[in-house]
């Protein structure tokens, strides 16, 4: 998709309707759903991944570090790594 | 060295689909398809061709595991007729949509209701549009033939299409013929294994048949529609490089007859044989008669068409199928439609004939080529279409 | 076994650190259109970190389909496949004998690769359940997973076969005469159980080991297995988009939905609700679906749910 014309003509579709690039969807960012972002306590966190287990999305991802942290491009803001959040490390802030 | 046989329509056809080395078939059994099912399904547990037999539940699904092995980039294969035909619909414009490249044989039969099991062409007609590459044939040869033809064509990289094989229900597939069947090294050298545009296989993973919105849904259509138009180009070259290697010659409309012919009878199927009887008398007779019969119903041949009525006076149009309340059966409505843009062109009568079974004889063609020749001179066609033999009172 | 805890809220107990020992890599990409707080595309998430690379997907019709792969997008990494609504199963079967074969012909490398089909409710208990009880009576070696969110979600909420009794669908709504669906509902798991097949299961996204296990456990077993995994909708319940995993909680605290496998005939529990389970109130009251119910129909609802959940104790007892 990358670089690709879009709209594609009707000489440009891939025949069947076929896409040749697995994944391709993270292309398109589901962040700009958000009303709500989670934010990360450090402090609590005890690096249990219970956040990550949980994103409908899969955009949460462990850092070097140990901690855990959101994608925004993808996150939608659902809140349920908040609510799951065994030491409630994580907290739902207005998107400002 | 082809072999000459005498053997049952359907059983030559399922010899035929082995000889093409089908991966997969998944049938469900429907009357008059089924021998075709049977024998092929014989000649896998006889080992003699390496492939899966899929017992499906329903004809949906025999159309739905073929398209699944076809995507997983297998040669597979079905046969129905019928209710079994309606009963794939919906998959069937997928099948063409997502290109992949199936075969099947159709035992065409009446649709319900009510019920009947016998020939006609209500069936296909009915997946007119549903974007498949359509061939009829008129004697178990050309079924021999065409399925064999038909993976070619479908596989061809300039193709990648689903073809459906027409042949008429007991009339072809329950009748024992003498026809030539090629063998094996043959059709080796003509059919070259299947070489998938795509295959559903983790190396290199694809997704096939994505969701389409409006802002693509019509370029999808328009790609399919011209993927179908310019499959004819390859077909016509298939059939030529067949008539090399079998010295069988295929056409998209063949004529018997037909060159300086002032009243043409066009007809599909196996009533070309029948109506070559017909057309053999009225000559005998003096009229100046010919016939036409069609073998590529999709795409259309247009060009094939319009060179082949040329000069013709009167084209009487013969359906095995009605299209209910509409303006003819449904080959006389297209042919009238192709036609109509011609500066000149012969007077069109359209007749439906054979409905649910019935007989067509020689009379009956002949009875109906000099009602049109009658009705022609009297410049008075009685009604757009006429149900032919239909009791009244 | 892993118990849920007493609260409700939380699962104290769960194996706390083991989701950091999961499959890291995403095989349903993130930029997925499914809705915020998504129970079921989680739950395809999960499912598709346990099945890995080798794994060819064959979906239905329905939400996951649409989220999925907007044409020129796709979510999916495993090589995919969707052709309509009712064939999952037998499209799933095409591709098994397809690949069984070329694998046999030494066409495609002498490799295993599990096919796994997938349906909503609809497409698997309703139009999809001829083609699915075909393919499981048959032998192919596919897994199906059924993620059941209880009603027609893509079209708007309407009322399946799945769909629980008292809920309120936009086919079964609640009136004035009408406390929403009028029926129990039916039971997936053991019509699949009654084809003879090795492995049937039910799952949760909100007990995600479990699920994922589970997944495993069917892709090395070589033949039909079947999991119906529970899938909370957000909007068809109208949930808070935080609560998915809390609903799936406690259906399994109340035993709505409890968790088991049955392993050639051999019931087992694999989550063990609480000893005591949680009124079902405690899981309908927080759905809007469920809103309209009356103290009687809960009550009829507590009744079925011991009953159902009694069966089921007792078929394991007896396995």
């Amino acid at each position: 998709m990358v670089n690709r014309k879009w709209p594609e003509t009707w000489q440009e579709v891939n025949p069947g309707c076929m896409v040749f690039e697995p994944g391709s969807a993270s292309e398109y960012h589901t962040g700009t759903w958000r009303s709500q972002k989670p934010v990360w306590n450090n402090e609590k966190c005890i690096k249990c991944g219970i956040c990550y287990i949980f994103c409908p999305e899969g955009c949460i991802h462990e850092g070097a570090d140990g901690y855990f942290s959101a994608d925004m491009d993808y996150c939608k803001g659902c809140g349920i790594c908040a609510h799951e959040c065994w030491p409630a490390a994580i907290s739902m802030v207005e998107e400002g | 060295m082809s072999k000459r046989i005498g053997m049952e329509v359907s059983i030559a056809a399922a010899e035929a689909v082995a000889l093409c080395r089908i991966d997969v078939a998944a049938v469900y059994p429907i009357t008059p398809s089924t021998h075709i099912a049977e024998h092929l399904s014989s000649i896998v547990s006889d080992g003699k061709l390496d492939a899966e037999f899929i017992t499906v539940e329903s004809e949906h699904s025999a159309m739905s595991g073929i398209m699944g092995a076809s995507a997983a980039g297998a040669r597979a294969f079905t046969a129905t007729g019928s209710q079994g035909v309606m009963y794939m619909h919906e998959m069937l414009p997928v099948a063409s949509a997502m290109r992949l490249p199936v075969v099947m044989a159709i035992g065409n039969r009446a649709v319900s209701g009510p019920l009947n099991i016998l020939n006609d062409h209500g069936d296909i007609m009915m997946e007119r549009d549903t974007g498949w590459i359509s061939l009829f044939a008129q004697n178990g040869q050309e079924v021999i033939d065409m399925i064999i033809q038909a993976f070619r064509i479908a596989e061809h990289k300039d193709v990648m299409l689903p073809v459906n094989v027409n042949i008429d229900g007991f009339i072809l597939t329950h009748m024992v013929e003498a026809m030539d069947m090629p063998d094996q090294d043959e059709i080796d050298r003509f059919l070259p294994p299947f070489v998938p545009y795509a295959t559903l296989h983790p190396d290199r993973p694809v997704s096939m048949g994505t969701f389409a919105g409006n802002d693509i849904y019509t370029e999808i259509s328009k790609s399919k529609d011209a993927a179908l138009i310019n499959a004819k180009k390859t077909i016509l070259q298939i059939w030529k490089e067949w008539e090399k290697l079998f010295g069988r010659k295929y056409e998209p409309i063949e004529s018997y007859r037909a060159d300086d012919a002032e009243i043409l009878l066009l007809t599909m199927g196996s009533m070309g044989e029948t109506a070559e009887m017909a057309i053999d008398a009225l000559r005998a007779k003096g009229m100046s008669v010919g016939l036409l019969k069609f073998k590529l119903w999709r795409p259309f041949p247009f060009d094939e068409l319009k060179k082949a009525v040329k000069g013709a006076k009167i084209l009487t149009v013969i359906d095995r199928a009605i299209s209910y309340g509409g303006p003819g059966g449904p080959l006389g409505i297209e042919v009238r439609s192709a036609l109509y843009d011609e500066s000149s062109r012969p007077a069109i009568f359209n007749y439906i004939i054979g409905l649910g079974g019935r007989d067509v004889t020689p009379e009956d063609f002949m009875t109906i080529l000099k009602s049109s020749a009658s009705q022609a001179k009297k410049k008075a066609m009685k009604e757009r279409y006429v149900i032919y033999g239909v009791r009244e009172s | 076994m892993k118990k849920a805890n007493e609260q409700g809220h939380l699962v104290t107990d769960f194996d706390l650190y083991a989701p950091k020992l999961v499959e890291k890599e995403e095989y349903f990409s993130s930029g997925h259109r499914a809705c915020q707080g998504c129970g079921e595309a989680l739950a395809v998430r999960l499912m598709t970190k346990a099945l890995g690379r080798d794994a060819v997907i064959a979906c239905a019709t329905g939400c996951m389909e649409i989220i999925s792969s907007n044409y020129p997008f796709t979510a999916w990494k495993n090589p995919w496949i969707h052709v309509a609504f009712p064939n999952a199963a037998s499209v799933g079967a095409g591709v098994e004998a397809g690949l069984k074969t070329l694998r046999r012909k030494g066409r495609i490398a002498d490799r295993r690769i599990k096919v796994v089909s997938m349906g909503g409710d609809g497409g698997t208990a309703d139009i999809g359940i001829q083609a699915l009880s075909g393919a499981m009576e048959r032998g192919h070696d596919m897994l199906y997973v059924c993620f059941d969110n209880e009603a027609y979600m893509n079209t708007g909420i309407q009322r399946s076969s799945q769909t629980p009794f008292g809920s309120s669908t936009t086919t079964a709504p609640a009136g004035k005469v009408s406390s929403g669906n009028k029926r129990w509902k039916k039971n997936m798991p053991e019509i699949m159980a009654a084809h003879g097949i090795p492995y049937v299961a039910t799952a949760s996204h909100s007990y995600p080991l479990d699920f994922m296990a589970k997944v495993k456990k069917a892709v090395g077993i070589e033949g039909p297995c079947y999991i119906h995994c529970y899938s909370a909708c957000t909007t068809g319940w109208r949930i808070p988009s935080d609560s998915a995993i809390k609903v799936g909680r406690l259906a399994l605290e109340t035993g709505v939905f409890p968790l088991y496998e049955i392993e050639n005939g051999a019931y087992r529990m694999t989550v063990e609700p609480p000893k005591k389970r949680r009124p079902v109130n405690d899981y309908l009251k927080l759905q809007g679906r469920f809103r309209h119910l009356t103290p009687d129909q809960i009550d009829i609802i507590q009744e079925r749910v011991d009953e159902e959940f009694e069966k089921l104790l007792k078929k394991i007892k007896h396995s």
